[in-house]
């Protein structure tokens, strides 16, 4: 008989914003070299914890043991040590991996099957019912825009096909928890801007997403919390709206006319009568636009620039390995 | 935002059964397994020729060659698909979805196993009845050789179940070579005890008569001769052939399970 995961029925359960669906503490993994010689560090003591109907990523450069922890949060690596549970059970509780759906990297499926078998075999792996799975198949096939490829063999599938009927088989048995091990790898704008209206999608639907990524603007973009990984320890992590609103570093402002020369601004380039300056704060800038205004001049745009992700990244890279920093 | 669907954790033979389609449809798509099929089909219908070239037993060489080139033929369906079973998975990274789903790595070896028994016992079927044809035509009797098709295919499941085990635990390369060395070991694990005789009581006498009771028996599944003469087998023996066999299928299949328990998928 086919049970229910471990938790209350449908109908009574109410999905929690503050229920942490990831929880991982001090975990650690190293591998052993060619015939046992040597030991890389690929993950050590990281904490990590991710609530219900966040997007979260997982950032860091390459070798920085993103997959790794990926791989440890779904039972394929055993950790040396640590502990990790996915709602509350270790990942080798299969009524843990019953609430979730993945996608690895560069993904390569059987090319024996066709679209189509491969949704339904996975489809038959979770034990849902041939009825429905008439039903759900094809519209999962729709869902990533792979209606008309039911019949195509994988083989002849492009990689951003490939990648998007990956990301069917990993949502379309309607997952609470999702993990996506680099999506946008690999994938033109389009392809890229598609995983993102998905995984924005999930996130409405009330799904939490876990992702590694490398591209830090698509992190940017969809992210409510990253943690940032390097050499298998967590560099910082917190919500990005703190990163956003918090850190205005300065403003960029566009001037037409004569520049007056007593406002405290740095020039960063003249093209005829327009000028592009920076000002260090609010008050500065106020009394720039002051100045621009009695001279005559007009003040076209003013752009707050804000510390990126990228910023962030390059900064904390840059630093010496040692406690995770920012907001928790 | 809506409430998921309910999370359902599949009863352990659907996740057997999806596992098992999947070997079985890869498998028949294969064109090593139609090469082998046919080639195996060309030597049965040569059985007929090389038959001229004897005087008086035509028949029994028709049945020997025949019975001897389902065994071989199965044994190496067994061994070229069986040792890349679990490496192809890893390889290709396949097995990192596939068990990220609410499956048990015993569940996945199960299946693996089921989906390649299945194609054997096909292959099998098509083989006896390519023989049974032959017979008929010259009319023989082939249902006195069900016995003898019957244990080739349990021995193939032993051999199966070893190709598995080695393809969990190394390449396809050294899992052949040592599910071949099984596959002769097992057939000549009766020189083992005979030499453990010769020897006088200890440690060399011991390890032999270890050796005899570890190895598979694989002898013990051949009763080729036995019914291409018209020997009658001993009661119970088909029985109880069957039944260890089995036996040994499923502790090498909990060895393979074993192992891919232990194996980070890195």
């Amino acid at each position: 008989m086919s049970e229910v995961a471990g938790s209350p029925p449908a109908a009574a359960r109410v999905p929690d914003p503050a229920e942490v669906v990831v929880r991982i503490r001090g975990l650690g993994k190293a591998f052993r070299g060619h015939l046992g010689i040597g030991r890389t560090v690929a993950v050590d003591g990281l904490d990590l914890e991710v609530r219900r109907g966040e997007i979260f990523g997982l950032l860091g450069p390459n070798g920085a043991g993103k997959t790794t922890t990926l791989k440890m949060l779904l039972g394929l690596v055993r950790p040396d040590r640590g502990e990790v549970l996915l709602f509350g059970l270790p990942p080798s509780d299969p009524r843990a991996r019953a609430r979730l759906g993945y996608l690895p990297e560069n993904p390569y499926f059987y090319d024996h099957l066709t679209a189509a078998e491969f949704l339904d075999f996975y489809a038959r792996l979770r034990g849902i019912p041939a009825d429905e799975r008439r039903v759900r198949v094809p519209r999962a096939l729709e869902r990533v825009g792979l209606g008309d490829r039911a019949g195509t063999p994988l083989r002849k599938l492009s990689k951003g096909m490939t990648q998007r009927l990956g990301l069917a088989q990993a949502i379309g048995h309607d997952p609470e928890l999702v993990i996506l091990d680099e999506p946008m790898s690999g994938l033109d704008p389009v392809g890229r801007r598609e995983v993102r209206d998905r995984i924005l999608e999930l996130r409405e639907a009330g799904r939490t997403v876990f992702f590694s990524s490398h591209i830090l603007q698509d992190a940017e973009m969809i992210c409510d919390r990253v943690a940032i990984l390097d050499r298998g320890r967590l560099r910082w992590e917190g919500a990005l709206r703190d990163l956003v609103s918090r850190n205005v570093r300065w403003f960029e402002v566009e001037v037409v006319g004569a520049l007056p020369p007593d406002v405290p601004c740095e020039r960063v380039s003249r093209e005829g009568e327009r000028h592009l300056v920076q000002v260090a704060d609010v008050g500065r800038l106020a009394r720039l636009i002051d100045a621009v205004q009695r001279a005559g001049g007009q003040v076209v745009s003013v752009w707050p620039r804000r510390e990126t992700l990228e910023d962030l990244f390059l900064r904390e890279l840059g630093r010496p390995p040692g406690r995770a920093e920012g907001p928790r | 935002m809506s409430a998921p669907a309910p999370a359902r954790v599949p009863p352990p033979w659907a996740a057997i059964v999806a596992i098992g389609l999947n070997t079985f449809r890869e498998a028949i798509r294969d064109r090593i397994l139609y090469l082998l099929l046919v080639f195996a089909l060309v030597v049965i219908g040569a059985s007929r020729l090389l038959s001229l070239l004897t005087v008086g037993s035509e028949d029994k060489i028709i049945k020997d060659l025949g019975l001897s080139a389902i065994s071989i033929f199965g044994v190496m369906t067994a061994g070229f698909m069986g040792v890349s079973l679990v490496f192809k998975e890893i390889e290709r990274r396949t097995v990192y979805t596939l068990l990220a789903n609410p499956v048990r790595r015993w569940q996945f070896v199960t299946g693996k196993f089921a989906g390649l028994l299945s194609v054997l016992v096909l292959n099998v079927t098509l083989m006896y009845a390519a023989l049974a044809v032959l017979l008929w035509i010259r009319g023989e009797q082939p249902l006195a050789l069900a016995p003898a098709v019957l244990l080739t295919g349990v021995e193939l499941a032993v051999v199966t179940a070893f190709a598995l085990l080695f393809s969990s635990l190394t390449n396809p390369i050294l899992a052949a070579v040592w599910t071949f060395a099984v596959y002769v070991t097992g057939h000549l694990v009766w020189s083992v005890r005979l030499l453990g005789e010769r020897l006088p009581p200890g440690f060399a006498r011991g390890t032999c008569e270890a050796l005899y009771w570890l190895l598979p028996n694989l002898d013990r599944m051949n009763v080729r001769a036995e019914v291409v003469h018209g020997i009658a087998l001993p009661d119970g023996f088909l029985a109880v052939s069957a039944l260890y066999g089995a036996s040994y299928t499923v502790v090498v299949l909990a060895l393979a399970s074993l192992a891919l328990e232990r194996k980070d998928f890195a």
